[in-house]
């Protein structure tokens, strides 16, 4: 449910309307529904015509780190250490698991 | 960095398919509560992926298949009155009510739009003045916030001619309803994306300590729904119950509060019937009292005489993870996506419509 | 502004105006200007027959308009049978009100494509209804080619090789985000084109595919799964091997389409027997970078079109269903 895509804010014009991008196509989006000051260059979640809240690029950043030391693990075979020593949980820890 | 295709990279999708297949020792049933994430696990063949002791139970989180028939013959109805413009969301045209769809009576001359944004009803309102507009709303907490907004600008702008048919629905609400249900089989949830953008990762805190049932808030690209899956085998062997909140890059804990105090001002909770599950208290939100002047079901004529869904249909059956799509003796013959009969295949999202698209039988 | 008017299609001297003024201006040759009841041909050895009808909306799109849709999509009919375009026919039904200045847009990119590929535009029909009974402009093309190779869809054998000419998914993608509700903005162009040239490449190297089908509406799914389905084969298609460009992905992301799915206009899947294959690609290449091979036919047995994923996940292909509508969810 509910198809919502990340797009990069490229303009905003005074009445919160901002000019998105999704892979080079534009798009017009109110930015009404979301709670805090959106600058331009920041990601949204595209939802029906609306911007529905901001993506946190650091968060996205941070998590394809973590995907990314897991496969350079199971690359090298270590995995299983990790397992026992530090274990995902630890790595994830980085990425804020609840 | 595009945030989409970043998420969809071979080999971090290869090392999390491995390790989950590594970790997972005994068989876990998890039901993906959204259709978009049956959608992306069947297209992406994320099922094929996590090896053979996950069992991916397609929940009823498709806001289009759950709308029940009398729904669909009320929103016909009030498109066929005169001096009427009848909008509503694409997804909802094809859906099937007792004996036609909106598509049909779009084709029978009645003023029928599909938009692709619900506040381009106001324009429609406005350039029509001496027309009454109607905005059918569907949609889960995603698409709740939107339609406030559009009732907040009708509000605004004063518009005498724009009238709602509020059908959203809740995802707490049916969730429970299923684990209520004792024959259900469901060891762990994959948790929606969007939804839990607007309502927060708090709300399936109580769900996963009532039942105790570890949930995994996730992405809808494949290397999301794989780390939220390796999260959920990882609690089912260490027989945890945590909300884990995958999504982090737009899920917060108590979510979008902007979104929430607009549904809030404007929508009440309210009792609705799901297609395949029956009537669910809470699972659904209407106009508050005193915006009845704007709420078509108030201002218009919506009784129908429904009828009874197919016999024969055992959407209700694979909703609650006891059968596949494939066990249906209708699935695929008299049952597919241009003559859907029950709610699994009435829109892409739907368990049965999903697999009839990318696998109507094992590849 | 000058607009057409019902008068013009009331066959008098308005109509003998807007025909002899405009449109033989553009569709300038001698046997049109016979003005027989019919274009008088003659033609030698096996002939190709073709027809279709074009209501694109927008009628001007980027990359193109529906005047040069209308002669490429006959050209390419044609030029998919291994057939040589050579006489088209033309009909317009026009909506009053459509102003000069379009209609000899359409007209002359009409034109153009026709000379560019060698081809006579020889006879025609105008039809001018009233407001609101057709959109702007319908056009339909008709065209008769000369068979140069025959090439037919029946001919498919097993292991062959299945090849597309570029990129897909261009047309289908530009049209939809033109949609005034939808209104989506890129630089994307839509690939409409004649594919004349391309086919007349490949058979000058003598390479003779075993079919040829351009994948207009329907996209890349609707003509394989005509081709598994006539020919009771199964195709497996290699995912990463299909190129769309970021707009189209872009587009089909934001409104929950495939790209497998959407027209393309100048962009042809062929079949082709395994040792033309690479030189065929070679070929291809030189037209569009992006041409590729894309999978192969690999049993005789059951009709179905498989697409293996980047992960090595297989799912069937389906035929495009219904209408595209955006989704939502």
């Amino acid at each position: 449910m509910c198809l919502s895509i990340p797009s990069k804010v490229i303009a905003i014009d005074e009445n919160n309307y901002a000019t998105v991008e999704t892979l080079g196509v534009k798009r017009g989006v109110t930015l009404d529904l979301i709670p805090e000051k959106v600058e331009v260059g920041e990601y949204v979640l595209i939802h029906v015509g609306f911007a529905m809240e901001k993506i946190d690029t650091k968060a996205a950043l941070e998590s394809i780190e973590v995907y990314k030391q897991i496969a350079k693990q199971m690359e090298e075979g270590d995995i299983s250490e990790l397992e026992g020593d530090m274990g995902l949980e630890d790595l994830r820890g980085k990425n804020g698991s609840n | 960095m595009d945030l989409i295709n970043d998420f969809r990279d071979k080999d971090l999708i290869f090392s999390l398919s491995n390790l989950i297949q590594k970790k997972s020792k005994k068989p876990l049933n998890i039901m993906e509560i959204c259709g978009g994430h049956t959608h992306s696990i069947m297209k992406f063949g994320i099922h094929k992926l996590v090896g053979k002791n996950i069992n991916f139970i397609h929940g009823p989180g498709c806001p289009v298949c759950v709308m029940p028939r009398s729904k669909i013959d009320a929103a016909i109805k009030l498109a066929s009155m005169d001096n009427v413009i009848f909008t509503t969301l694409a997804d909802m045209l094809r859906v099937p009510g007792s004996t036609s769809t909106l598509q049909k009576a779009r084709s029978q001359g009645h003023d029928i739009r599909a938009l692709y944004s619900p506040l381009d009803v106001i324009q429609i309102a406005k350039d029509n003045p001496d027309k009454k507009v109607i905005f059918f709303a569907i949609g889960f907490e995603t698409t709740t916030p939107m339609t406030a907004v559009v009732v907040e600008k009708a509000i605004e702008l004063g518009l005498k001619n724009l009238f709602f048919h509020i059908n959203h629905v809740t995802v707490p609400a049916p969730v429970r309803a299923l684990m209520n249900d004792e024959n259900v089989k469901i060891d762990a949830f994959l948790g929606p994306s969007h939804v839990s953008v607007i309502t927060g990762s708090k709300i399936y805190e109580s769900i996963a300590n009532d039942y105790k049932k570890p949930i995994a808030i996730s992405g809808f690209e494949p290397v999301d729904i794989l780390d939220g899956i390796l999260n959920l085998v990882e609690q089912g062997e260490n027989e945890t119950y945590k909300v884990y909140n995958q999504y982090k890059r737009a899920v917060k804990l108590e979510g979008n509060l902007k979104a929430k105090e607009l549904i809030d001002k404007y929508f009440k909770i309210c009792d609705f019937e799901f297609r395949g599950l029956g009537n669910i208290p809470n699972g659904g939100v209407d106009l508050k009292d005193k915006y009845s002047y704007l709420n078509a079901k108030f201002v218009f004529d919506c009784n129908v005489e429904s009828k009874k869904e197919s016999k024969a249909c055992i959407c209700g059956e694979i909703l609650k993870g006891r059968a596949k799509p494939y066990d249906c003796k209708i699935f695929s013959k008299v049952c597919n996506p241009q003559n859907p009969i029950g709610s699994c295949m009435v829109s892409s999202e739907g368990a049965c419509a999903a697999y009839y698209k990318y696998a109507k039988e094992n590849v | 502004m000058k607009n057409i008017l019902l008068s013009h299609g009331g066959g008098g001297e308005e109509m003998n105006e807007l025909i002899n003024e405009l449109i033989f201006k553009y569709f300038d040759n001698e046997i049109l200007k016979e003005t027989n009841d019919s274009a008088i041909l003659k033609i030698d050895g096996e002939i190709a027959f073709s027809t279709d009808s074009y209501v694109v909306t927008p009628i001007f799109f980027s990359g193109g308009d529906i005047g040069k849709i209308s002669v490429c999509g006959t050209i390419n009919d044609l030029c998919m049978v291994g057939a040589k375009p050579l006489y088209l026919s033309v009909g317009f039904i026009i909506e009053e009100g459509l102003s000069f200045d379009e209609f000899e847009k359409i007209l002359s990119s009409m034109s153009k494509i026709a000379k560019e590929n060698d081809v006579k535009i020889v006879c025609g029909d105008t039809k001018v209804v009233p407001k609101g009974k057709c959109d702007k402009i319908f056009i339909n093309t008709s065209g008769i080619g000369k068979i140069i190779h025959k090439i037919e869809t029946k001919n498919i054998k097993n292991r062959a090789k299945i090849l597309i000419s570029g990129d897909i998914a261009r047309h289908g993608s530009v049209i939809v985000a033109a949609r005034d509700e939808i209104n989506l903005e890129s630089d994307l162009k839509s690939d409409c084109r004649s594919l004349k040239d391309i086919v007349m490449a490949l058979f000058e190297n003598n390479i003779y595919p075993q079919a040829m089908r351009d994948a207009t509406r329907g996209g890349l799914s609707a003509v394989l799964n005509e081709w598994a389905n006539f020919n009771k084969i199964e195709i497996l298609l290699n995912e990463e091997s299909i190129k769309v460009q970021d707009e189209v992905m872009g587009i089909c992301e934001l409104l929950g389409f495939e790209p497998y799915d959407l027209a393309n206009e100048g962009t042809f899947v062929l079949a082709i027997d395994e040792k033309d294959s690479k030189k065929a690609l070679e070929i291809l290449k030189n037209f569009n970078e992006n041409a590729s091979i894309i999978g192969e036919v690999i049993s005789d047995k059951n009709s179905r079109v498989i697409l293996k994923n980047p992960y090595g996940v297989k799912r069937f292909l389906e035929y495009p269903k219904g209408e595209l509508l955006p989704r939502i969810c």
